[in-house]
């Protein structure tokens, strides 16, 4: 208060005013309790001590550490690392117990579904999807339908070793190319593919089916893998041709393509890209999902 | 709402006797700081005085005593009355038991206790303030033990004025030494309704108890200390937030503790025999005032630092009983009423007004519906939650499949064993972990099973189904035949 204001008593309240006035309303000094004030400088005197204490300054390319030695980056390492620590038992469980035996034991089946679902998250629903439903090209895993094999090892072997992923153990049987090689004529092919859309009872020129059934016994050798009845052989991953489940789509379009290119896809080999609880963790999750056998 | 602000100036200037705090005009610049002015409330005897008396035994007495009632619920739980469990989530309150996930309950009960707080201000001012809340009770009972080492009031001035001595040491010494074993005896209490109160006494006494259970016994002890015997009236004046919010919870109709200007005024000092015509009934004797445990002068209307405790009214009550002048000089009045009774007129109260209308309601709405979902509670509870993705799924023979991520809350004391169906009866059912079709699912005591189960609709039927198809999904005991329903989607391909 630089100048000086006539200082008066306010006579409703007696209380001191300070001398400021607006308008013809005077401030009253309704004075702070004194503690108040201590308690302040305690507090400024706290601030003081955490300086010391706790990291405070940032300097140019590094900050005050403070006596204590805290950090919360140190912290977080510390409790990821706790949980890793305590996840190592179960890791341990998982990588040596059998299928059978970790579908026992409730603990260790929830560990592995919890972990199985956080690394599918991470690493295969870019191609299968959030929920493992696939796309056009990639399989929908939830189905009881398999081009590889739907048992636990089958799963757990595709998710290792991956499919034409050049890993020396990946499995690689390809179909021909019935078109692009000559092996069928056009008109061949296109007879199979009336067949084959009347093996999943899906509308088909049923004279052309006739004449496709004698090409998918005979001249194309479709048998061979899909086997008789066109259910398919999880052994060379052909599909089943019965169950109206299409890898590349049920049009006739879509299974002349099929025919004619031969085409595969490729899934990566995740040996070495993951540990082993977690591979094992994704094929009790993936088996889980509904189509496990 | 009347405006109250200019009805009732009790002391009318310039006023016989003793004046507020005189206070000559400052020469020099008045200081922004002032320490606390100790006060020493003496003891008044009355019926407010036994109201608070007895408030805060069984207030008291709840407090300290609650956590060591037993309360049988069978040999897997808890036999502790009210219990907070955190470690398994529940709160235990006499036969109710409230599970984490019902826990807005206590917000339900948080909500009443505003309400009712609301309620009982509008009708009766700082009802709360002045009988019920812990810093008033604790504070009163620190004075109490402080009257007990050092007397009352003018003792306890002349022992604060008085050199030091022996005398003062151990009197000033047994004050806190006291008040530091009932913060002790109050934090203690505290952690007693967190865990089992034998066993941690046993644990404390023996220093094997948690370091988090000595931690807060330790703040609450300083806190009780400090607010209750310390600090006092400077939390309600200072601190508390709710002398503010007041304001707006008053109005002219509100009882509220009141001096009657108008009978008292002009006040003076008055000997035996004189006529008390031409004055008024105040004597000036000033017993209102060391009453008060805020340590301010009723008389001079109403005031922030008034916890209307109704202290004064016993005092002054005794004082007129005395001089032979009817009592209720200070009393719980509305404003309304004064201001009619200083024109010699009368207004009754009017408890059932818009403003308690509404707050009585809204506690009788949520209190309504807090007990409509308490008679709602089971002792089995399923929630059903289907797979958004994928939709569904088609298998190889043609039906068409669902998933549900089911979740099974089994509130008994003994593993029970459920059932599931669905109201397609053409539907299969498997879960996930649990070999075979429809598997008895177990559910352990007191627990919560989470499974994931596939619907599955063959071909034949899925093609008689919509996109969508309402589907209920009972899970039924397979002990005792109580089913429970929800209800839920079926999703298809469609026609």
């Amino acid at each position: 208060m630089a100048d000086k204001h006539e200082q008066t008593v306010d006579p409703h309240t007696g209380t001191a005013t300070t001398g400021h006035e607006w308008d013809g309303i005077a401030e009253l000094n309704t004075p702070l309790p004194r503690w108040w004030l201590w308690t302040f400088y305690a507090c400024i005197i706290w601030s003081f001590a955490y300086w010391v204490a706790y990291p405070t300054w940032p300097l140019v390319s590094d900050y005050t550490k403070g006596i204590l030695g805290y950090s919360e980056r140190t912290n977080v390492t510390e409790a990821l690392q706790a949980v890793r620590d305590s996840q190592a038992k179960l890791n341990e469980a998982i990588v040596k117990d059998s299928f059978a035996d970790i579908k026992a034991n409730p603990q260790l089946l929830n560990f592995a579904m919890a972990g199985g679902k956080v690394a599918f998250g991470d690493n295969c629903a870019a191609c299968h999807g959030r929920g493992a439903q696939g796309a056009a090209g990639f399989p929908n895993l939830n189905d009881d339908n398999w081009l590889w094999g739907g048992t636990f090892d089958q799963i757990l072997q595709t998710i290792q070793y991956g499919i034409r992923s050049g890993h020396p153990e990946a499995r690689i049987s390809q179909m021909p190319a019935f078109g692009v090689d000559g092996l069928l004529t056009p008109s061949q092919i296109d007879d199979t593919a009336e067949f084959v859309r009347s093996l999943s009872n899906l509308p088909h020129d049923g004279a052309a089916a006739e004449r496709g059934k004698a090409v998918f016994q005979g001249d194309g050798a479709c048998v061979t893998c899909h086997g008789d009845d066109g259910k398919g052989n999880p052994e060379v991953g052909a599909p089943n041709l019965t169950a109206n489940i299409w890898l590349y789509g049920g049009t006739k379009e879509a299974i002349v393509t099929q025919i004619t290119t031969g085409h595969g896809g490729v899934m990566p080999a995740w040996s070495g890209r993951l540990d082993p609880a977690t591979i094992k963790k994704l094929a009790i999750y993936v088996h889980s999902l509904g189509g496990g056998q | 709402m009347t405006d109250i602000s200019t009805s009732i100036t009790p002391a009318a200037s310039p006023t016989p006797g003793r004046k507020r705090a005189e206070v000559s005009p400052p020469t020099q610049s008045t200081s922004m700081y002032k320490a606390r002015e100790p006060i020493f409330p003496k003891l008044v005897h009355g019926k407010f005085r036994r109201i608070k008396w007895i408030f805060m035994a069984v207030s008291l007495g709840i407090y300290y005593l609650l956590p060591w009632l037993r309360w049988d619920r069978g040999p897997t739980l808890p036999d502790q009355a009210v219990l907070l469990d955190f470690a398994h989530q529940r709160l235990y309150i006499f036969g109710l038991e409230i599970w984490a996930q019902e826990f807005y309950y206590v917000t339900g009960l948080l909500i009443i206790s505003a309400l009712l707080l609301f309620l009982v201000t509008a009708l009766a001012g700082r009802v709360w303030c002045g009988y019920a809340c812990p810093q008033t009770v604790w504070t009163d009972l620190m004075i109490a033990v402080e009257r007990i080492w050092q007397g009352d009031r003018n003792a306890r001035m002349k022992l604060a004025k008085a050199p030091w001595s022996l005398d003062k040491t151990w009197r000033l010494a047994g004050t806190h030494v006291s008040w530091l074993l009932i913060g002790l005896a109050t934090g203690g209490a505290l952690v007693f309704y967190f865990a089992d109160a034998p066993t941690l006494f046993m644990e404390l006494v023996s220093f094997e108890a948690p370091a988090i259970a000595y931690i807060f016994i330790g703040i609450f002890t300083a806190t009780t200390y400090v607010l209750g015997g310390l600090s006092r009236e400077q939390v309600c004046t200072y601190m508390c937030p709710w002398p503010r919010i007041q304001g707006a919870m008053f109005d002219a109709d509100s009882l509220l503790i009141t001096y009657r200007g108008f009978r008292g005024e002009p006040r003076g000092p008055h000997k035996k025999g004189d006529t008390w015509e031409g004055r008024g009934d105040c004597i000036d004797c000033n017993q209102c005032v060391v009453a008060c445990p805020a340590g301010i002068d009723i008389r001079n209307g109403a005031q922030l630092e008034c916890i209307q405790c109704a202290l004064c009214i016993d005092a002054c009550d005794e004082i007129m009983t005395k001089v032979g002048r009817p009592t209720k000089l200070i009393a719980y009045d509305t404003y309304r009423n004064l201001e009619a009774e200083a024109h010699g007129k009368r207004a009754p109260i009017r408890l059932i007004r818009p403003r308690t209308i509404l707050y009585a309601g809204l506690t009788a709405l949520v209190g309504g519906l807090m007990l409509f979902g308490l008679s709602q509670k089971t002792i089995f509870e399923m929630n059903v939650v289907p797979d958004r993705n994928p939709l569904f799924v088609q298998l190889s023979d043609g039906s068409i499949r669902n998933g549900y991520e089911i979740r099974l809350l089994n509130k008994r004391r003994e593993t029970r064993s459920f059932g599931l169906s669905v109201s397609v009866p053409e539907a299969k059912i498997n879960v996930v972990g649990i070999d075979g079709e429809n598997p008895p699912i177990t559910v352990a005591p007191d627990d919560l099973r989470s499974i994931k189960v596939y619907v599955s609709v063959p071909r034949e039927k899925a093609a008689t189904l919509g996109a969508t198809t309402p589907i209920t999904i009972t899970a039924r005991d397979r002990d005792d035949g109580t089913e429970t329903a929800r209800e839920t989607t079926f999703k298809g391909p469609g026609r």
